[in-house]
């Protein structure tokens, strides 16, 4: 528990030891606060479903951009051989790791609060969309996040893992879609319906906090933490 | 020496990379008290059995022990119980000195309060102190080396496993860790690799060396260099015709070989004889130089080095 901690800190002060996470949460800021008060004026209504439908898209971008670096860089500089013959667990790491950008993640998400109190501030809107909305961008990304860790470290490239960790969380994401629904054939329809990161998100979106969408960003979120934790295990078969 | 348990044991060690046999049955123990110097020439293997010894890499085959752990098994007790230095000190570039310091000491579970005290004493042991608040990354070569052994050596480890520890340090500190491996390893277990040779001489208790993965020799470092021939060279340097002074050496009593080096001046000529006994021909030398008349600048004799057995067991004949 203690080397968790450790490592947390470790892996959370080095997202602000560069300039990389300053420009991450601003960009991240300005993009989200001017499609949602774009979408305010143009709609001219208090609603924070602009924001909550953009998230996702938004989170496609800076999730793997926020886990690229995670194992890659350890990767490329040897530093897996200071780390690994430390006397840590493989999974107090992957856990520290995982936290760390979580934490992160969840530091841009809740800067963005301010949308939501100007958004009060100016009309009335309904208060269980918009905690629905960011419990499920947390869970979401957190998924995201398994996943995005996961695939940087199977490579020492930052840039191939932003780029692989982008597209596997698009298929998560898009395989629950309606448009891939279309073309299944119908008895696959539940089975995609049920694996796709996208569909769960949006019944939390609307504010209907069912147990079995928490349950399956649950078992989303470990399984790729356990892979990864597989993984480095047969590293040290390599 | 011998009533020592044995803290390091390897036995029939195997490991490949693929087609690449890095580690062919390899077996050695390293006693308490010990300073074991690890020789290879490069790609010998040296690296990843210390990789398989500090639970980084699984071997194949085989088994090892350290600390009265297996490697594989206890993992995590070999691991609190040894101090590595990885071949080229590989730290977080962002962290400050003292910073990545505290990470490692936390990590090794030293508890809040000793932490200052010893990380204040591995600056001090290791030269840091001038550096103390920079950042890793704008650290030189061998400042990064000296931070690597600080973070090895942090928890007062038992085993030490140092993978090439005086790469990139200057002359002084090379002296001085130098010493601080000799004081550790009077109470402690050591295993160091190094390339350079007068190194292990003036280091190590004992010696190993592997060739392509296969162990080719064992032992003190004066036994090794005694093996090879046992005895001892002569270096001459001599002004005169090159044939006539060679064939003279030649005919000398108890001269096994004779050859050739170029000297640094154009008119003169070095050679090296092999001989068992070395100091009657000493004599004979300095006696035939004066029969001839051929100016002597140069009559030394000296013991096999361990260069020349490691040259002879691990050339690429
Ligand atoms: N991760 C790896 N993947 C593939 N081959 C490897 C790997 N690590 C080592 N090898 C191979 O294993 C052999 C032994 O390498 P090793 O690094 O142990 O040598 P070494 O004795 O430490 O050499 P040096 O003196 O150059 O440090 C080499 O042929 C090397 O190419
Ligand atoms: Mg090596």
């Amino acid at each position: 528990m203690r080397n968790i901690w450790t490592l947390f800190k470790k892996e959370f002060r080095s997202y602000f030891n560069s300039p990389i996470a300053y420009i991450f949460i601003t960009v991240f800021l300005v993009v989200m606060g001017w499609l949602v008060m774009t979408g305010f004026f143009i709609e001219n209504r208090a609603s924070m479903r602009a924001f909550f439908g953009l998230l996702p898209w938004a989170f496609l971008f800076f999730v793997p951009a926020a886990t690229m670096r995670l194992w890659a860089e350890e990767k490329k500089l040897g530093t897996t051989e200071l780390l690994m013959t430390l006397p840590v667990r493989d999974h107090e790491v992957v856990l520290g790791k995982f936290l760390a950008s979580f934490s992160f993640v969840s530091l841009a998400v809740a800067l963005s609060f301010s949308l939501p109190i100007t958004v009060a501030a100016l009309g009335n809107p309904d208060p269980g969309p918009i905690i629905g909305g960011y419990l499920g961008a947390f869970l979401m990304g957190g998924a995201y996040l398994s996943i995005g860790l996961f695939v940087s470290g199977l490579t020492e490239n930052q840039i191939v893992a932003f780029i692989v960790g982008f597209v596997l969380c698009f298929l998560m994401f898009i395989v629950g879609a309606e448009f891939v629904l279309f073309s299944l054939p119908h008895w696959l329809v539940p089975v995609f319906k049920y694996l796709g990161l996208g569909s769960h998100f949006d019944s939390i979106g609307r504010g209907v906090i069912d147990s079995r969408d928490i349950i399956y960003y649950l078992s989303v979120i470990g399984f790729f933490l356990w892979l990864n934790v597989r993984w480095i295990e047969s590293r040290r078969w390599a | 020496m011998e009533a020592q348990p044995a803290m390091i044991e390897v036995r029939n060690l195997w490991k490949s990379f693929g087609e690449t046999v890095a580690v062919q049955d390899v077996s050695f123990d390293v006693r308490k008290g010990e300073v074991l110097g690890f020789l290879g020439p490069n790609a010998a293997g040296k690296t990843t059995t210390m990789r398989i010894l500090t639970c980084y890499l699984s071997a194949d085959r085989g088994e090892a022990r350290v600390g009265g752990y297996d490697v594989f098994e206890e993992s995590l007790e070999v691991r609190r119980r040894v101090g590595y230095l990885p071949e080229s000190a590989p730290l977080y570039m962002d962290q400050g000195v003292v910073e990545c310091l505290e990470f490692v000491s936390e990590l090794r579970g030293i508890p809040g309060r000793e932490r200052a005290s010893r990380i204040r004493r591995m600056v001090e042991v290791c030269g840091l102190g001038d550096v103390m608040h920079k950042t890793i990354g704008q650290l030189s070569r061998g400042f990064r080396q000296r931070v690597g052994l600080a973070l090895s050596l942090v928890h007062d480890p038992d085993i030490l496993v140092l993978d090439e520890p005086t790469s990139g340090l200057d002359p002084n500190q090379i002296v001085e860790i130098r010493d601080l491996i000799r004081r550790i390893g009077r109470e402690k277990t050591v295993i160091l690799s190094t390339h350079i040779l007068p190194e292990v001489q003036v280091t190590c208790d004992r010696v190993i060396i592997i060739d392509r993965g296969k162990l080719v020799a064992s032992g003190t470092p004066e036994e090794l260099a005694s093996r090879q021939g046992g005895g001892t060279s002569i270096h001459v340097e001599i002004q005169g015709p090159q044939e006539e002074v060679e064939s003279a050496l030649r005919g000398l009593a108890g001269v096994t070989s004779v050859s050739w080096k170029a000297a640094k001046r154009a008119d003169r000529h070095c050679y090296v004889l092999k001989a068992s006994d070395g100091e009657t021909l000493t004599e004979e030398v300095f006696r035939l130089a004066v029969r001839r008349n051929w100016v002597l600048s140069k009559l030394s004799a000296e013991k096999a080095s361990l260069e020349e057995v490691f040259s002879a067991l691990t050339s690429r004949e």
